[in-house]
């Protein structure tokens, strides 16, 4: 059962995330997204962060993208306008893209320590109360720095709009 | 029984029990509006109206439904199906009563308890406005556009005092699972006042209560922060170009938005199901006797029939409310309908207050509108929330 679930959604996840690339319509693109996140929030929830899913569906899904899809209505798009590809970038495209990803499979493989398979149900310190113990304890500094660095995003943002403003 | 088979039938039952209470919260909403007015409101479709909820559905999936030349095909239809979809969901979370045995199995009566009930609920309700945004925008119509638009703002500024407002109590009763929550507000202080969050110490969490309400209405579009679909500014908003059942479906994502609303509400503030006053003072006894009075009334207004039909139907709602009432007196019904009871009641009252309010106060304006969230339901929240952890805290 875990498991035919997990494949519904990972592949809704990968079919959303092709998807937002082919697709010319910036909402269909954006809209898009929202299924990979979606998505992405039940696959964690499958996987025992409970948290994280609910931030995920909560601050991605929710707030972060309506805001995009806001922006998006507000400046009322039209489908994007295809640019002729140059020669080169045509052939050499999939080879590259290739490259990449072998190169990135052979770091991860690296650098990350060897691990047992993943298994359902086996990671239980995703809930509210462990998240919040390690944030503030092992993790402090680093989360006031988040808050303050969000802090001058709101006042940078606020510069500039008087700006426009004046 | 296995899980699987279980959790069907529980859904089984909360969808139709849903379906039928969204039919017939909008004849409740039409009849109380009337009342407050001082009209009839619907009575010609059955007795009292009762069958125009009917009527309603059968005029609505018969319609034809119009599909204007100038929209986005695939957006316009995706936008009322993304609506009903989130609106929906939130319902399998929300538990209706504590645990049960039927014929020998013993369930809750709650489709899934989710460890993150509250935030699950609070991030799927926040999806919803896609619906209302997409179908502004797929309706290549101005006015649906400004509605689309005002309701993404809308649903942007109050998510913010909402989740700060719902924040508060939690910190009092330390738990996100929707289950532990009222477990939490279980018990009596002195023996007679209920535990509930509205009451509960530190710091009783009623400024958090009216907060989350006045969010709750914005966030389910209803007057009077009903921009997206005002009539006199933008024909009707964003469901402009919708008729049929496209139509009915926001229609119905509005109303469950509604109950959500209320039955969060009911859960974190109010207690749940968990009684007024303690069962060793009668609690139990609140149901039969509000349903036997109701049987009373309606027997004694068939005595002398104000009008020519009541001499029938005034009977047979009695017999019907006696039966509810001999329901309630059974203890096997007892120990299912009595939780049943507190919480549809509670949810009940918010729900008649959602109403209310809608035939009482007119419309905001949308600056005020953006000023009130802003400018005051944001810092009092925040300060609410402070206090809250201050006193959590200290004691």
């Amino acid at each position: 059962m875990d498991a035919v679930l997990f494949l519904v959604f990972a592949a809704i996840a990968v079919v959303c995330a092709i998807n937002l690339v082919l697709q010319t319509h910036p909402i269909a693109s954006a809209l898009s997204l929202i299924g990979v996140m979606g998505s992405l929030a039940f696959v964690y929830l499958q996987l025992g962060g409970e948290f994280i899913a609910a931030a995920q569906l909560v601050v991605y899904a929710g707030a972060i993208m309506v805001l995009f899809v806001f922006v998006i209505m507000l400046l009322n798009e039209g489908k994007e306008r295809k640019v002729k590809m140059k020669l080169w970038g045509r052939w050499a495209g999939a080879p590259l893209l290739a490259c990449f990803l072998a190169l990135m499979a052979f770091i991860v493989q690296r650098v990350l320590p060897p691990q047992e398979s993943v298994r359902f149900g086996a990671f239980t310190g995703g809930d509210a109360q462990s998240i919040g113990t390690r944030l503030f304890t092992a993790y402090l500094l680093p989360f006031e720095v988040t808050s303050v660095l969000i802090l001058i995003a709101i006042v940078g943002a606020i510069v500039l709009a008087r700006k426009e403003i004046d | 029984m296995p899980y699987i088979v279980l959790s069907l039938i529980k859904l089984l039952i909360v969808v139709l029990i849903l379906m039928h209470a969204l039919a017939y919260l909008q004849w409740v909403e039409r009849k109380v509006i009337a009342h407050v007015q001082l009209r009839v409101g619907p009575r010609r479709v059955g007795p009292h109206g009762l069958l125009q909820p009917l009527a309603d559905v059968i005029k609505l999936v018969t319609k034809e439904g119009l599909i204007p030349s100038h929209v986005n095909t695939p957006f316009y239809f995706l936008a009322p199906f993304l609506a009903v979809l989130f609106a929906l969901i939130p319902m399998c979370l929300i538990p209706y009563g504590g645990d049960i045995n039927v014929f020998g199995i013993h369930t809750t009566m709650q489709v899934t308890d989710v460890s993150i009930g509250v935030l699950l609920v609070l991030g799927l309700s926040g999806l919803g406005v896609y619906g209302v945004a997409l179908a502004g925008w797929a309706s290549n119509n101005k006015y649906a556009l400004m509605g689309g638009l005002r309701s993404s703002a809308q649903m942007i500024s109050y998510e913010l005092p909402m989740a700060l407002a719902i924040a508060a109590p939690l910190l009092m009763l330390n738990t996100l699972s929707f289950r532990h929550m009222v477990d939490a507000q279980t018990g009596f202080y002195f023996g007679f006042i209920p535990k509930w969050s509205i009451f509960q110490g530190p710091f009783p969490q009623i400024f958090s209560f009216i907060l989350f309400s006045i969010a709750g209405f914005a966030e389910t579009n209803r007057v009077p922060f009903d921009l997206p679909e005002a009539e006199n500014e933008l024909v009707a908003g964003f469901h402009t170009e919708y008729s049929s059942m496209t139509f009915a479906a926001f229609f119905m994502a509005e109303y469950a938005n509604m109950m959500t609303v209320s039955f969060v509400a009911t859960l974190l503030f109010l207690g749940g199901w968990q009684p007024l006053w303690p069962v060793q003072y009668g609690s139990s006894l609140l149901a039969p006797l509000i349903f036997g009075a109701t049987a009373l009334i309606c027997f004694s207004h068939a005595v002398r029939p104000a009008r020519p039909f009541d001499r029938i139907t005034l009977p047979v709602f009695g017999v019907i409310f006696l039966g509810l009432a001999g329901l309630f007196l059974i203890p096997a019904g007892q120990q299912i309908l009595m939780p049943l009871f507190w919480f549809l009641g509670k949810a009940g009252i918010i729900l008649f207050i959602f109403i209310w309010v809608r035939a009482t106060l007119p419309r905001f304006r949308y600056d005020q509108l953006m000023s009130f969230a802003w400018t005051f339901m944001f810092p009092a929240a925040l300060i609410n929330l402070f206090i809250t952890g201050f006193l959590v805290a200290v004691s």
